[in-house]
């Protein structure tokens, strides 16, 4: 069913006799290298001229992050067990204010705590709330799962406006992360650190829960997502699958939780609600909820969307609509279900035959797109008015949206580049089908 | 396997991409970060600010700026989200901008006042002042105050108080009816403090929190208020929790005066409608009929060519008095420098475009200016939103009036 | 007896408003199997439509044309969009629904603007039908309450007295079997789809001008009419009718009542103090908390009676 496990399956019958650390390195060396990776990404945006890091780009990547912990553990309900939570973000916002307490506590001197186990607090917050509500709503699976979840999310989420005690209110709970109880003797009060020990933290909880998903629990909870009735005839009960499972992922919600206390020293009501809920399953189906790594692509998708895209328009939301609505009409298996679509022909030797096909839809899709982003700015901008206070600029050439030519210019695009597209996507497509009929015949389907 | 790789460098390239093609903007110009929704639910407030924001600054820039160099708003939109306003204050230091600003939300300025203090201590090179242009808990300029943090509009105790002093002799059974989180219920605080101080003679008949935004029928609220033969409903409220309320109130006939914080902000004057004629008070920092009231021909000149531009009114014109304050103080300073601007903005005193006097104390960094309390009538010579009412002052209250004891112990760093 | 009499109106009136957004969406929901998120955008869209015919034509025009729109347009979304995604499964349409409701928000706003629009109750209507006790009730709240009551007779009468009626009932309990009976059961959805867009929309032009029409309606809107929706039950119409009553009378008299967790404790004989734990929760009063209890119902049902108060069936 899925590419993952196809994969795995290819991988041990090469490497079914090389011992020790050798083995260990080749199949491994993807995470070695993504995690040097990401520690040298902020690199790129280092201002050599003043010796300082991008603290934007920094607290961008903290928050890719802290994200995807987030997402991945949305996917352990979503993927792997089929349960489909709209209130995810309680588990989150919950660990948030747990590890906030936890860290004034310990600035206060009344526990003692190395700051880089303050979200391992967070991941216990979660695991107690994850178990409390996890206990009423695993009652139910499906539909019904998701409308219990719909409900306590709205009902945390205005408790945590009301009560002042544990939610501090409107202002949140405000933290200092600097409390000097560090194991390492690091201060954490410079960007760079805390982004050094969000990455450790990410790597951990997701080298955790990819473990996880080969554990008797996670494998039972494929079982029941895929088929309930049989999954029940092998013994386990299927409430208490779905009641540890939503509990595990409340625990890595909870982390993801800590990891955003420590990341913005204050946590607010906007943690528990439905927005930040709507986020994950965003994050999560656009990156494809088939795969493990899914929600990690999905999640810097999304964030760099509502981050870094909104600064440029505030028609944002309507590319994420739009972005949505094409992925689940023609995608939806998300990226990652798009990347594995290539893993057979990648068998064969054949991927780069694709290459010249992709760059003859890429241009026309490229104009298209153009055409559309351009009209919709200009739309937006005459309607709505001055969009960021700037003049409208298409790349650096000042445009006045009053005349014809920009909409003469974003329809044309539009229009010329969807029908160059379709005639070309007639020709990717019929080689795209040689080649997988190609490999359907060398038998590398599987 | 390799095309994780690929999917990885792809997510490298569009964090790129995004990074550097971000906001083009002019050089040599003093820049102030401007963060507020400006998508989602919440978009109207930040937009309608940014309007105003930049009719103004371009009045002031014509006017020469400070320092021979002009100013520049650059818009981060914050979707009412902390993070994303925290992750704008680091965009606006990274460009060394000396200022941001804010509006709207008291979650995000509680979040913005200490990030800004923190950053400011642990990164002497890039600092920041933060202008709050609008986010009224009184903590803001009390227990959680700070040298970086200066607040030019009344906080919400001032506000009720001016409520209370706009409360007229025959009104002695007041209702007060808020929305239940920490603004909502440091209103129901402060008017029943004002109200024990100025007017002992009111009796507050009901006292009431409502769920923030969740309420869609008031009716029932009505019913009770008018139950209890309250005469006057105060309430903080704001947005639709504000529209459908006066709505309701209007339309079950009920004989209530409203005193309102928010009613006279974009929207509500369309939402109130002509059923409100002579019933709803906003407590306000401007409303165009001012000017001619006072016989300021021009401040009733420039807040008229506002009015041809834009069909929503010209509340927040009292912004002009703001940017006016941080064109003194960085001339006053000599240079763009965060510190030495701080310095020379406390304790400046200014007077402001209509006339009166204000100061920027220097305590708690809260600024001490007049307000007004407009009535929501026909008649006036400016009307809101092109329904035929306008808002009419009913009571000023000058700054020295308005005076409130703080709590806040400024802790203030080396002068330079 | 004032209170509880204006009450009770006024609970009727608010219950009623919602059963008109929540029967589009039980319709949709039971035979579609579909979360439609884009439901509320239609009410939106319908109070939108209404104020744009209204100031060009009048508002009975509107009455007709904006619902017919809304419809036409749940036709268009479910013949080019919703048919396409069926195939990927539940969660795919539900997702496809809520990409659209931030696209239909962005272009109202783009359309219409932030601020909200002045659309108000027509002339004719704005009176005082009767005074209860001092309090006048509007006669567009009367209005209100017959178009709703039309609307709960002529969807019933539809359903049962008419052929397509019939099948749309069988395609609600067994859709597979009604397919393969030879019914062209896409044309079948496609129908309901557009008859619940238009019902909500329809409810948008009543209801637009009793609340205040702008961009941010759908989203205050959206989850309460799912939880009477699903408290109701899917598969029944009359379920959703009695859980919009009950939701609205409920919300309505939390508001009236003033009492709390404390006084019932108090009532035992326990009394609570400020040095109590969980001090504060005891002691929050109804009022305040009566918009969360659909919600607190809503888990409850799900939990002890999960198809809801009369449902017929699981998705």
């Amino acid at each position: 069913m899925s590419a993952d496990a196809t994969q795995r399956a290819a991988q041990r019958a090469t490497l079914v006799a090389a011992p020790g650390f050798a083995a260990f390195a080749r199949r491994y060396w993807l995470w070695f290298a993504a995690f040097v990776a990401a520690l040298l990404l902020p690199w790129l945006f280092f201002d050599w001229s003043t010796h300082r890091h991008s603290g934007f780009a920094l607290t961008m990547l903290s928050e890719i992050g802290l994200m995807s912990v987030f997402a991945l553990s949305f996917n352990m309900q979503m993927g792997q067990a089929g349960l489909l939570s709209f209130g995810h973000a309680i588990l989150f916002g919950l660990g948030g204010y747990v590890a906030a307490h936890t860290l004034n506590a310990i600035k206060a001197g009344t526990m003692w705590l190395p700051v880089e186990l303050v979200p391992l607090a967070g991941g216990l917050g979660g695991l107690v709330f994850g178990a409390l509500f996890g206990y009423v709503a695993t009652q139910q699976r499906a539909t019904a799962f998701a409308m219990i979840t719909m409900g306590l999310g709205e009902l945390v989420a205005a408790c945590a406006l009301m009560f002042m005690a544990f939610f501090g209110g409107e202002g949140g709970i405000s933290t200092d992360r600097v409390t000097g109880t560090s194991l390492l003797g690091v201060s954490y009060s410079s960007s760079w650190e805390v982004y050094c020990l969000v990455v450790v933290w990410t790597a951990i909880a997701t080298m955790a829960m990819r473990l996880q998903t080969q554990t008797p629990l996670g494998r039972m909870a494929n079982a029941a997502r895929d088929n309930f009735e049989r999954a029940q005839f092998v013994g386990y009960d299927p409430r208490m699958v779905r009641f540890y499972q939503f509990t595990l992922s409340g625990f890595f919600a909870g982390i993801g939780g800590g990891l955003y206390a420590i990341v913005y020293e204050i946590v607010t009501f906007d943690t528990v609600a439905a927005s930040k809920s709507a986020t994950a399953l965003l994050a999560t189906y656009i990156g494809g909820a088939g795969g493990f790594f899914g929600p990690l692509l999905g999640t810097i998708v999304v964030v760099l969307l509502q981050s870094g895209v909104s600064l440029l328009s505030n028609a944002w939301l309507l590319y994420v609509g739009v972005l949505f609505i094409v992925m689940v009409m023609y995608a939806p298996g998300g990226l990652v279900g798009i990347i594995a679509q290539h893993a057979p022909i990648a068998r064969t030797g054949r991927l780069r035959e694709l290459v010249v096909p992709y760059a003859r839809i890429l241009v026309p899709g490229v104009l298209s797109v153009f055409g559309f982003v351009l009209l919709i700015e200009l739309a937006s901008f005459t309607t709505i008015g001055v969009a960021q206070g700037k003049a409208f600029k298409i790349g650096f050439h000042a445009v006045d949206p009053a005349t014809a030519f920009p909409w003469l210019l974003g329809a044309a695009a539009l229009i010329g580049g969807g029908a160059w597209l379709r005639l070309e996507a007639r020709g990717f497509r019929t080689r795209w089908d040689a080649l997988i009929a190609d490999a359907k015949a060398k038998g590398a389907m599987l | 396997m390799a095309t994780r790789i690929i999917a990885r460098i792809a997510g490298v390239v569009l964090s790129a991409c995004v990074a550097w093609a971000g906001p083009v903007m002019a050089e040599g110009t003093i820049k102030i970060a401007y963060t507020d929704p400006l998508s989602g639910p919440f978009a109207q407030v930040g937009d309608a600010n940014l309007k105003q924001m930049q009719y103004i600054l371009d009045y002031i820039n014509s006017k020469g700026g400070a320092l021979g160099k002009k100013f520049e708003l650059v818009p981060f939109d914050n979707k009412s989200q902390p993070s994303d306003a925290l992750i704008a204050l680091k965009s606006a230091t990274d460009q060394n901008m000396p200022f941001i600003m804010q509006c709207s939300g008291s979650n995000i300025a509680a979040a913005l006042i200490e990030a800004v203090d923190k950053h400011n201590s642990r990164n002497p090179e890039s600092r920041i002042i933060y202008v709050n242009c609008g986010a009224v808990a009184t903590e803001l300029t009390n227990e959680k105050c700070s040298f970086w943090h200066f607040r030019f509009d009344a906080h919400s105790a001032m506000k009720a108080e001016v409520m209370a002093r706009a409360l007229p002799k025959d009104v002695t059974k007041v209702y007060l009816l808020n929305q239940d989180y920490l603004f909502g219920q440091s209103v129901q605080r402060d008017v029943k403090a004002s109200l024990a101080k100025l007017r002992p003679d009111v009796q507050v008949v009901g006292d009431e929190l409502i769920p923030l935004g969740k309420i869609k029928d008031f009716a029932p609220y009505i019913t009770k208020i008018k139950a209890s033969g309250a005469q006057a409903l105060l309430t903080g409220n704001w947005g639709p929790d504000m529209n459908l309320l006066i709505k309701a109130g209007i339309d079950a006939g009920v004989d209530l005066r409203y005193y309102t914080m928010y009613a006279h902000l974009a929207g509500g004057a369309v939402a109130i409608g002509p059923g409100g004629d002579g019933k709803v008070r906003s407590v306000q920092s401007f409303n165009e009929n001012i000017a001619p009231e006072i016989g300021n021909k021009e401040a009733e000149a420039w807040t008229k060519e506002f009015r041809e531009k834009y069909p929503f009114d010209f509340y927040a014109a009292g912004f002009r008095t703001i940017f006016e304050y941080l064109q003194e103080a960085t001339a006053k300073a000599g240079a763009v420098d965060p510190v030495k601007i701080a310095f020379a903005l406390e304790g400046l005193k200014h007077k402001d475009f209509l006339g009166y006097e204000t100061v920027m104390r220097k305590d708690d960094h809260q600024l001490i200016s007049e307000y007004f309390v407009g009535t929501f009538k026909k008649g006036v010579k400016y009307d809101s939103e092109k329904t035929g009412l306008g808002w009419a002052t009913e009571t000023t209250v000058l700054a020295k009036d308005l005076e409130q004891p703080t709590t806040c112990k400024m802790k203030r760093p080396a002068a330079q | 007896m004032e209170v509880f009499l204006v009450s009770l109106l006024n609970g009727l009136v608010y219950g009623m408003l919602l059963f008109m957004l929540a029967s589009g969406l039980t319709l949709i929901l039971s035979m579609m199997g579909v979360l439609n998120f884009a439901h509320a955008s239609a009410y939106m869209l319908g109070a939108y439509f209404a104020y744009t015919i209204s100031q060009q034509i009048g508002f009975w025009p509107a009455l007709v044309l904006a619902p017919l729109l809304c419809g036409a347009i749940g036709a268009a979304i479910e013949m080019y969009g919703l048919r396409r995604v069926h195939r990927n499964g539940h969660i795919a349409e539900l997702l496809f629904t809520f990409g659209l409701a931030l696209i239909i928000e962005k272009v109202v706003q783009m359309t219409w603007g932030l601020i909200p629009v002045p659309y108000r109750i027509p002339a004719g209507l704005d009176f005082p039908l009767f005074t209860v006790y001092g309090t006048h009730f509007p006669a567009y709240r009367a209005f209100m309450l017959l178009i709703s009551a039309l609307m709960f007779g002529a969807i019933w009468l539809g359903l049962t007295r008419t052929r397509i009626g019939l099948v749309i009932q069988a395609a609600l309990h067994h859709p597979e079997m009604v397919g393969a009976l030879g019914h062209n059961v896409p044309r079948v959805f496609t129908t309901v789809f557009a008859a619940g867009t238009a019902l909500a929309g329809l409810a948008g032009v009543i209801g637009g001008n009793y609340q205040v029409t702008e961009p941010a309606m759908a989203f205050t809107m959206g989850p309460i009419v799912f939880v009477v929706v699903v408290f109701g039950g899917l598969g029944s119409l009359t379920g959703c009718f009695i859980a919009s009553l009950l939701m609205g009378l409920i919300q309505t008299f939390a508001v009236v009542l003033d009492y709390s967790l404390a006084d019932l404790l108090r009532w035992l004989g326990l009394t609570v103090t400020s040095a109590t734990p969980f001090h504060e929760v005891l002691t929050v009063p109804l009022p305040r908390i009566g918009a969360l209890l659909p919600y607190v119902l809503l888990v409850l049902i799900l939990v002890f009676k999960p198809r809801g108060l009369m449902g017929t069936r699981d998705t």
